[in-house]
């Protein structure tokens, strides 16, 4: 898979931070499942709040060890390196906690036009949710009040700004208003994530919005 | 639990490129940083001491390992007498409360125990190890539920782990703590105020004092993995 889209140092950083709206954390987590180079820019920056702790240390109470030291039971057992029992699934393990398996077990909600969504259960604050969209076809022209993050799963998407395979993640802020087409051949699936509602130009989406929840 | 591993596989051929470029690194390095972490500086962060300093200091690793492979209770007394205080000063300067922050600190502590096992010393630091409990254990009191962890990359072959990527790994927090010391206080407090959690994502964005590359050219473990690995 090569990946040309990746995510940016604040989102990894706020990630790292544990600092992102669920929604946008699920993003990253996924993305990162999928690709080495976001994997080790993390690791980079949890090192960072390993350092940011070090400088930190307010005392423990009186009596702090002992509680902590009677605490301790047996720890988990060494199991050898085993292959995630998840592994052949069709969804990166991050996303599989979230619909509770692969794609066949997706809970679809038809917006029309061929085009699905699905909600997935995250904290308020952000919205994420999965996209079906069929070959070749549009998701109607929107911009973003707030950010959106799209993560291509399946297939890929075409906007005003370049080419989305899987793996890649557009990070769209307020300036971009954008028509997102599915590219011909293979229905593409996302994720995506937003923290404000999305603005779109025409009239019949928006008044649809309320219903769809997008 | 186990946070943000980073699971790389690295054929043999690019572990014996990597060990040579390691070999030039700790040339380089082997004067200026110690093998262990630098002490500490109550209270006067910003005003640093050198990582010089950090000779005769405890090595985190191995009560680490200690923990993991012989369930030592003693090395991990060591590590909750260390750890345990930056943990709560750090959820404390989060934005949590002393109370809950101690108790918190207490979990994390138990969870390095009892999931020692997951510890892998050529992947992260004990500190860096710990921040990621401590910051998981965040999320699920805000939350009242597990955040998105990523999932494992393909597991490689076993191997044993290289001692070079180890030692590599456990200098981490020392160069970073020692990088941390050396910034201008503003650009210190920025990184401190991204990871107390009081920059959004935007606001991050958006601030460009950031001394991201400062922070960058001093981990190279990572980066270096990751070069080695798709060569």
């Amino acid at each position: 898979m090569s990946i040309r889209h990746h995510l940016s140092d604040p989102l990894l950083i706020a990630y790292a931070a544990g600092n992102l709206p669920e929604a946008f954390g699920l993003v990253v987590a996924t993305h990162v499942s999928m690709c080495d180079a976001c994997r080790a820019q993390l690791a980079v920056f949890e090192a960072v709040g390993g350092a940011v702790m070090y400088g930190e240390a307010v005392a423990m109470a009186d009596g702090a060890l002992e509680a902590a030291m009677a605490r301790l039971g047996a720890p988990e057992a060494a199991k050898p390196l085993a292959r995630p029992k998840l592994k052949q699934n069709d969804l990166p393990a991050p996303l599989q906690d979230y619909v509770g398996g692969g794609l066949a077990a997706v809970k679809w909600r038809s917006l029309g036009m061929g085009v699905r969504q699905a909600i997935l259960p995250t904290a308020k604050g952000a919205t994420a949710r999965l996209l079906y969209i069929p070959a070749g076809q549009a998701v109607p022209d929107h911009g973003h009040r707030g950010t959106e993050l799209t993560l291509v799963l399946r297939g890929a998407f075409r906007d005003a700004t370049d080419r989305f395979g899987p793996g890649d993640v557009e990070i769209a802020t307020e300036e971009l208003e954008h028509t997102p087409v599915a590219e011909a051949g293979e229905a593409c699936i996302c994720l995506a994530a937003t923290d404000a509602p999305l603005r779109f130009s025409a009239l019949i989406p928006r008044l649809l919005q309320p219903l769809f929840r997008i | 639990m186990s946070g943000g591993w980073i699971i790389f596989y690295c054929d043999p051929d690019a572990r014996g490129l990597r060990k040579r470029f390691m070999l030039l690194d700790l040339a380089l390095h082997a004067p200026i940083y110690g093998p262990i972490l630098p002490p500490m500086r109550v209270g006067r962060r910003g005003v640093g001491k050198s990582v010089t300093e950090a000779k005769g200091e405890v090595d985190f690793t191995a009560l680490m390992l200690a923990v993991r492979d012989r369930q030592d209770r003693a090395a991990f007394a060591a590590l909750f007498q260390h750890f345990a205080p930056r943990v709560k000063g750090f959820l404390m300067k989060s934005g949590t409360d002393a109370a809950l922050a101690e108790d918190c600190a207490q979990d994390v502590m138990a969870v390095l125990w009892q999931k020692a096992v997951q510890y892998d010393p050529a992947r992260a630091s004990v500190a860096t190890w710990v921040f990621t409990i401590a910051r998981n254990r965040r999320i699920d009191v805000a939350r009242k539920a597990r955040g998105p962890e990523p999932g494992a990359l393909d597991w490689g072959p076993e191997t044993e782990p290289d001692q070079a990527d180890i030692y590599e790994a456990g200098q981490e927090t020392a160069r970073l703590v020692a990088a941390m010391a050396d910034l201008p206080e503003k650009q210190r407090a920025l990184v401190q105020r991204a990871y107390f959690g009081e920059l959004s994502h935007s606001e991050i964005a958006a601030e460009t004092g950031l001394p991201l590359g400062t922070i960058k050219s001093r981990i190279r473990l990572a980066l270096d993995r990751l070069r080695q690995s798709m060569s």
